[in-house]
Parts: C-alpha cells; sequence; structure tokens
C-alpha cells in the first residue's frame, strides 16, 4: 500500500471521526446543562439520581459504555442492531460526556453570586430571562477553559469507537497496521489527531479572546 | 390620606430557622416621603426591605403597595398574591444594593435598557433615550459604552442607581449604598441621592451615615433586635434623651 492510498483511507477515517466528535458536542453540551440543572435540583430524588448517573458515567470506561449501549437493546428487548452501531456510538459519547459537561456547568453557575439572581428578580425579570439572560452568558465565560479541556479530550476519545468496530480513524490504522506488519500507519493516524486538536484548540481560543469583552 | 401612602407594612414577623429577626414591624411611607431606617448590625435592616422587596417571604403581616395587596395574614395565615399579580406589584419599587449588583457582562446602557424593555414599558428607542438622559443626569454619559467592571464603585453605585431609576417605580429602597465604598466615593452617591429626595422621590433608606440621614430624611427609624425602637423626625431623634439610641448615634458619629 503506497503512502497515498493509505492517506486518502485514515482521512476518509478522519471524516467519521469528525462526525463523532460535532455530534456528541451538539448534544453533550445541552444534555449537560440539563444534566447540570437536574444535579443542583431541590428535589432530592432528582438529584440523587443524576448523581448516580454522573457517577457512573465518571466512574467506568468509555469504552465499556460503549459496549453496554451497543449491546443493550438486544440482551434487553431482542432488538436487531443492523444500522444501530453508529448511533450506538453517538448516545454512548453524548450521554458519557454530558456527565463531564454538567459537572463543569455546575461549577460554573455555583461561582455566580446570589445577588445577581436577586437584583434581576427585583428588575421583573422572568426566572426563564434571568438564567438565559444574565447567569448563563456569565457561566459560559467561566467555564469555556475547562470546557476547551474536555472538548481536546474528545478528540482523542474518538478513537474509543473502535471497540464497536466503527471505521472512524484509529480503527482504519489499527486495521492497515496489521495488514502491513508495520506502526506507520499508527504513526500516521497520530499526526492527524494532533492537526485535528491543533485546530480545536484555534477555535477555543479564538471563542475565549472573543468572550473576553468584560 | 390612606391614598397617600406608597407602602404600607404591618406587624410583619420573619425568623430565620427559629430565629426570630422581625417581631412586629410596622411601616407606612407616605409619597415624597424620605424615612431612613438606622440600627446596630443584624438589628433587621436588611431584612426589612427584603421582605418589602419580595425577596424574602414574611411569616406575618401585611405587605401593601398603594392599594395592591402583595401579602397579607388577615385570613390566619400567610398568604402571598400570585404570580402575576406579584410581578405587577414589583413594578412599584426599586432597589439599589450595598453591592450594585449590576450584570457584569451587559455594557452600563444595557445594564440600564433591558430591564425597562423586557417589562413592556416602552421600545428599545425609547429606554435608549431614558438611559441616556439618566446617565447624563448622574454625570455618568461618557461610561453608556462601558462595562461594570470598568468603573469605579461610586460609578457602579450611580449606575445602579440609574438603572432602578429607569424601570419608574414610586418608591426606592436603598439597602447601604454607601457601606461598600471607599469612604472619598460616598459624597458622589449621597449627592445623587440627595437630588432624588429634592425631587421629592419616594425612597426608603437603610444607612450608617448618619450626617447624612440627618441632612435627608423625613422621618428615622431606628431598629433594634427587630423592633423599632423610636422613629420621628431627625430634629427629634438626634435631640432625644433615649439613651440607647444617644449611645448609638454617638458610636456612629465618633
Ligand atoms: N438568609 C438568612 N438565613 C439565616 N439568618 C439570616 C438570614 N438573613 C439574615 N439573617 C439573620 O437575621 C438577622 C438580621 O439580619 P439583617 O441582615 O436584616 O441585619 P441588618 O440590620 O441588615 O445588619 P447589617 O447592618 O449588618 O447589615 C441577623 O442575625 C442575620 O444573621
Ligand atoms: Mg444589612
Amino acid at each position: 500500500m503506497t503512502l497515498g492510498v493509505m492517506i486518502i483511507d485514515l482521512a476518509k477515517g478522519m471524516l467519521t471521526s469528525i462526525e463523532i466528535f460535532l455530534l456528541t458536542l451538539v448534544f453533550s453540551q445541552p444534555l449537560g446543562l440539563l444534566v447540570s440543572l437536574g444535579r443542583m435540583s431541590k428535589n432530592r430524588i432528582v438529584s440523587t439520581v443524576i448523581k448516580a448517573y454522573i457517577a457512573v458515567m465518571r466512574g467506568t470506561p468509555l469504552m465499556l459504555q460503549l459496549i453496554v449501549v451497543y449491546f443493550a437493546p438486544f440482551y434487553i428487548f431482542g432488538f436487531n442492531l443492523t444500522g444501530f452501531r453508529f448511533p450506538a456510538i453517538i448516545i454512548a459519547f453524548s450521554i458519557n460526556y454530558a456527565a463531564y459537561f454538567a459537572e463543569i456547568y455546575r461549577g460554573g453557575i455555583e461561582a455566580i453570586p446570589k445577588e445577581q439572581y436577586e437584583a434581576a428578580e427585583v428588575l421583573g425579570y422572568t426566572r426563564a430571562q434571568t438564567f438565559f439572560r444574565i447567569i448563563l452568558p456569565q457561566v459560559v465565560k467561566i467555564v469555556l477553559p475547562s470546557v476547551t479541556n474536555e472538548i481536546i479530550t474528545l478528540v482523542k476519545d474518538t478513537s474509543l469507537a473502535f471497540v464497536l468496530a466503527q471505521a472512524e480513524m484509529f480503527t482504519i490504522a489499527k486495521q492497515i497496521a496489521a495488514k502491513e506488519a508495520s506502526v506507520g500507519p499508527l504513526m500516521v493516524a497520530g499526526v492527524f489527531y494532533f492537526i485535528f486538536n491543533f485546530v480545536v484548540a484555534f477555535v477555543m481560543e479564538r471563542i475565549e479572546k472573543k468572550l473576553d469583552y468584560y | 390620606m390612606s391614598e397617600d401612602k406608597v407602602l404600607e407594612i404591618k406587624n410583619i414577623r420573619k425568623s430565620f430557622d427559629g430565629n426570630e429577626v422581625l417581631k412586629d414591624v410596622s411601616l407606612s411611607v407616605a409619597s415624597g416621603e424620605v424615612v431612613s431606617i438606622i440600627g446596630p448590625s443584624g438589628s433587621g435592616k436588611s431584612t426589612i426591605l427584603r421582605c418589602a422587596t419580595l425577596l424574602e417571604r414574611m411569616d406575618g403581616g401585611i405587605l401593601k403597595y398603594k392599594d395592591d395587596i402583595a401579602a397579607s395574614d388577615e385570613s390566619g395565615h400567610m398568604v402571598y398574591a400570585d404570580k402575576k399579580e406579584l410581578k405587577r406589584i414589583r413594578r412599584y419599587f426599586g432597589l439599589v444594593f450595598q453591592s450594585f449588583n449590576l450584570f457584569p457582562h451587559y455594557t452600563v446602557h444595557k445594564n440600564i435598557t433591558e430591564p425597562v424593555i423586557l417589562s413592556g414599558q416602552c421600545d428599545a428607542k425609547q429606554a435608549g433615550e431614558r438611559a441616556t438622559e439618566l446617565l447624563e443626569r448622574l454625570g455618568l454619559e461618557d461610561k453608556a459604552e462601558a462595562y461594570p467592571g470598568s468603573l469605579s464603585g461610586g460609578q457602579k453605585q450611580r449606575v445602579s442607581i440609574a438603572r432602578a431609576l429607569a424601570m419608574k417605580p414610586e418608591i426606592l429602597f436603598f439597602d447601604e449604598p454607601t457601606s461598600a465604598l471607599d469612604p472619598e466615593l460616598t459624597g458622589e452617591v449621597l449627592k445623587v441621592i440627595k437630588g432624588l429626595a429634592a425631587e421629592h422621590m419616594t425612597m426608603v433608606i437603610v444607612t450608617h451615615a448618619m450626617k447624612f440621614a440627618r441632612e435627608v430624611s423625613d422621618r428615622i427609624i431606628f431598629l433594634e433586635n427587630g423592633v423599632i425602637h423610636s422613629q420621628g423626625t431627625p430634629e427629634e431623634l438626634f435631640n432625644s434623651n433615649d439613651e440607647r439610641l444617644n449611645s448609638f448615634i454617638g458610636k456612629l458619629e465618633e
């Protein structure tokens, strides 16, 4: 296999990796926000359930979670799994990352002084207006550095999809490496991940700068 | 005479976990009146304002703005008006906090205009005009596009007064508006409040600044241990023979 063909194969796998990355971000961010609100809920049942969920998500390997999410419908309901591979990956990644984002958001939300809520209340803001206009924008600025860290980890974690034999970049690199009996493809994959993260870090830095207006 | 009352508080009681902070306090404020509340730390001054501004739920008593009853225990237990009613009642008052509590991610201009626009009082253009006018009046016209973080304490407090005034409240509460300021910055804020008093803005001011209270108030209330120990015109209170009151005033004037 020539280097050119290998790079093209890996680049195709990279598209899948990017897809996993973007979809996970799109789903896990709002889900994480909801989870953080549940975690802080005054309802003891809700907050306890959410706490347990976060503990499991953070306390067990993501690789195991991928396997459980993929095979659970079959073992529990006897569902046919064709076509479920990619959705299972997105679900597993999203619920896992939502747990991490939730804890980050919680830290940010708790850092906002209660006087901000009170000022808004006296000025007639509704609870939703207070949250979305006053609290959330301040939280986003506080949590952005931690969120960036998670996002960079996510880029690398997309390679875990190999356990379900999803044809993302790492899976392909491993296949080529086995066939060619060479670590070369894995090295090239490493370079790809590095470039991917370089771009992500650049974008996040731009966003951070943009939020640095106050 | 009753329609002249902007605020009427009757027999309010408030406890925090069994600790009774307000014991049967009554306070009426007439339109145009300036009332100062003084008293030692922990006497319940902030709690009165927080009950009056609906930030804290009272355990007993009546809270009324003009003819609108916000809360009452006349039926035997404490009943608050419903959410919609309370939203309307909130329009009666404004509150200026000790710690300003401006929204740090908004410019000064937006801090002032957004609440007005959201309240539906007027559109963005009119709200903007209102803000510009207020900022000019408070000597902050060049700060409209600044963020609160770049302002001095005195400027922040003036912005927060402008923010409250933009809502056109009938009564304005101040909770120690100068206590968080460096001494050299209190003057500019007190001057603004005096200006408002001269225009007959109805105000209730919790303060430790005795000289100021004496100059600006129509009536001063001395609160101690959750009860009104004494009240009267500044002349009456400052010339009183009451030992407790004199020792408190004396301590602060030193
Ligand atoms: N949310 C709360 N929970 C428990 N106790 C409270 C709470 N708010 C106030 N208190 C208590 O109520 C009492 C009166 O407090 P308040 O803040 O009204 O006093 P204050 O007269 O404003 O004092 P200061 O001059 O120090 O501001 C204090 O003993 C305080 O500890
Ligand atoms: Mg106080």
